[in-house]
């Protein structure tokens, strides 16, 4: 009936085992998978990463120089990362923080940057094969 | 004595999983079972028509999310054996200490949920304590917690440098004290053993007959583990099933609490013995044939059958998991047990009801 | 495959597997394909100690075939199965869930079988229009 005693004990004489989240954040781990981004600036549309990618959430147009991710059908499993072959994919090791409206990151074949957000619902997305 | 219908629903808080059970009971005795499936049926095998092989990894690896390393492992496996592909040594033995690690992570997951079944929610909270730090090194070593994603057709996509092999073993090292801390508590106790001792028992002859695998059969006597096929790396390491003769809750709880200390010891073996060498080799071509592959999952003995006709997109994916196979040795173990024993003896197969309908 | 794969007919079958079972067998499972239009290959797998056997029924998918549930009754579940997804009946299962084990009622097409139309997400997304890309 007292098997667990001395394990209550250990426990008390001992530093907690919980971390005070969020006033102390553990560090994160290098190389994790987390969240992706593109330097477009070294991206040559190429497409490579929108037919290898097996959730279908890359849109890539060559011609029109675009580049379209849906940041919710991202499984983060790094396939793109590892099949770039201009190397302009990379994954940050830390996630994705809450955001409030589904959102879909568009890049453009610019010397500068333009990132547009745009809230989509989620039956008009064109991805053929996604299920 | 009348007879009752009780729906053992779907929602129920000792379950991992939706699973639902008809219950006929007759004054507190259960007489029959009728189990109904499909909560989670996703079509997941489906998927082959849209997906090419190499993709249908990340979705297979989605079949399960506790056992998600093995679904990839077994079938990489099966598409090396149709395009007579052999991966490095190296890779091989990476693969057998990433599920080993995953092995580790499962029962102490079961152990957790098994512990609150009958009430004992602090062993519960110990238990997960203890698999937090598993977790972590998962995280460390391949880049996330519970779907590593590391297995491609050809190999591993990681590797591991000789100071995360020592981390790792120390951290292993106290995760074994912690355990076997707890072995006391678990096994000993004598609320825990008058909940589990004598309750759904499984006799031998009938958990061949009725097709059980995993821990489910050794705790009652057959000898039976598909480690003992010898794939991948696990032939140069030294192994024996984990085998108890009782065939009751308490005999299923014992094997896999004995497993984690085995499989805690399978990694040090595999660490000692890992020689350098490449982890990964280039696949051209596409797969061609029909092919079974079989390895053992923490639950049991999972089946990937995968015929291939030379497209990029595979023909037939047939996944057969073991909790699909040990839900009949379940509707034998029910009959005979009182209604509050029902719980526990359903969580002691360690049901994944998500592997069972992908 | 590296193990045995013999041939057997529908008339045959039971008999065969109940043969089987005498010599000391575990059932594993089914596994089913579609072969062409109207047939499927159903392939049984046993196993002792370690080693499997096979055996293949070629069958058509309107004629019911018999069911080895009263032999080993651990196959009910996944015969269940076949017949919700590949929409082909086994006749003498020990419980038939006619069809309602992974499928609701109101589904008329069986999933898997590629010439009753199946709806891929391809054909669907044409019905809907794409979306606007700014």
């Amino acid at each position: 009936m007292f098997k667990m005693t001395p394990n209550i004990i250990h426990n008390l004489l001992h530093k907690k085992a919980t971390r005070r989240y969020p006033k102390v954040i553990r560090p994160a781990f290098e190389n994790v998978r987390g969240a992706l981004f593109n330097e477009v600036a070294k991206c040559t549309f190429c497409g490579i990463c929108a037919i290898k990618c097996p959730s279908q959430c890359i849109l890539v147009d060559k011609k029109a120089g675009r580049w379209t991710y849906d940041l919710f059908a991202c499984v983060f499993c790094g396939i793109c990362v590892e099949a770039c072959p201009a190397e302009s994919l990379h994954q940050k090791s830390a996630y994705h923080l809450p955001l409030a409206g589904r959102e879909t990151i568009t890049l453009n074949r610019e010397p500068k940057l333009k990132i547009e957000k745009t809230t989509k619902i989620p039956e008009e997305r064109s991805n053929d094969a996604k299920d | 004595m009348l007879k009752t219908v009780i729906p053992f629903g779907p929602q129920h808080p000792v379950f991992p999983e939706p699973l639902h059970l008809k219950l006929v009971v007759e004054d507190e005795v259960i007489t029959e079972v009728v189990p109904a499936l499909g909560f989670v049926h996703r079509g997941l095998e489906n998927l082959v028509h849209l997906r090419d092989f190499q993709q249908m990894i990340q979705v297979v690896e989605r079949v399960c999310g506790i056992c998600s390393m093995m679904h990839a492992m077994c079938f990489c496996q099966g598409i090396e054996d149709l395009m007579r592909i052999e991966v490095p040594p190296r890779s091989k033995l990476l693969r057998v200490i990433w599920s080993e690690l995953h092995r580790i992570h499962s029962h102490l997951l079961w152990l957790g949920l098994f512990a609150d079944s009958f009430g004992f929610e602090s062993l519960f909270m110990q238990f997960w304590k203890i698999r937090e730090k598993v977790l972590d090194i998962n995280e460390a070593t391949t880049g996330n917690r519970v779907i590593v994603s590391v297995n491609v057709v050809g190999g591993v996509r990681r590797d591991l440098s000789a100071e995360q092999m020592k981390w790792m073993l120390s951290n292993l090292a106290w995760a074994e004290d912690e355990i076997l801390r707890l072995e006391t508590t678990l096994l000993s106790d004598y609320t825990v053993q008058k909940r589990t001792i004598g309750k759904g028992v499984l006799p031998r002859e009938k958990a061949f007959e009725l097709g059980a695998v995993g821990p489910t059969a050794r705790a009652s006597g057959i000898a039976q583990d598909m480690r003992m096929l010898g794939y991948s790396a696990l032939d140069q390491l030294d192994f024996e099933p984990v085998v108890e003769t009782d065939g009751d809750c308490y005999a299923r709880s014992r094997v896999r609490f004995h497993e984690v200390i085995q499989s805690i010891r399978l990694i040090r073996q595999a660490i000692s013995k890992i020689t350098e060498g490449e982890i990964r080799i280039k696949v051209k071509g596409r797969p061609e044939g029909e092919t079974f592959s079989r390895i053992e999952q923490p639950r049991g003995e999972l089946i990937y059958y995968i015929k291939a006709n030379g497209t990029k997109n595979l023909d037939r994916l047939r996944i057969r998991t073991p909790t699909f196979a040990n839900i009949p040795a379940l509707l034998g173990m029910l009959p005979g047990m009182w209604l509050s024993d029902v719980p526990v003896v359903v969580l002691s197969i360690d049901p994944c009801i998500s592997c069972t309908e992908r | 495959m590296k193990a045995e794969v013999s041939s057997v007919s529908c008339d045959a079958l039971v008999g065969e597997v109940a043969r089987i079972k005498v010599e000391g067998y575990r059932f594993v499972t089914l596994s089913c394909a579609e072969t062409d239009g109207n047939s499927v290959s159903i392939l049984y797998h046993f196993d002792r100690d370690l080693a499997l056997k096979h055996l293949r029924l070629s069958a058509l998918k309107d004629k019911p075939i018999p069911s080895i549930s009263p032999v080993y009754f651990a196959a009910f579940l996944v015969e269940n199965e076949i017949q919700d997804l590949f929409g082909i009946t086994f006749k003498g299962l020990v419980v038939d869930y006619k069809r309602t084990l992974y499928l609701e009622e109101e589904v008329k097409r069986t999933p898997f079988c590629t010439d009753t139309a199946v709806q891929t997400p391809a054909a669907e997304k044409t019905a809907n229009p794409g979306p606007v890309e700014t």
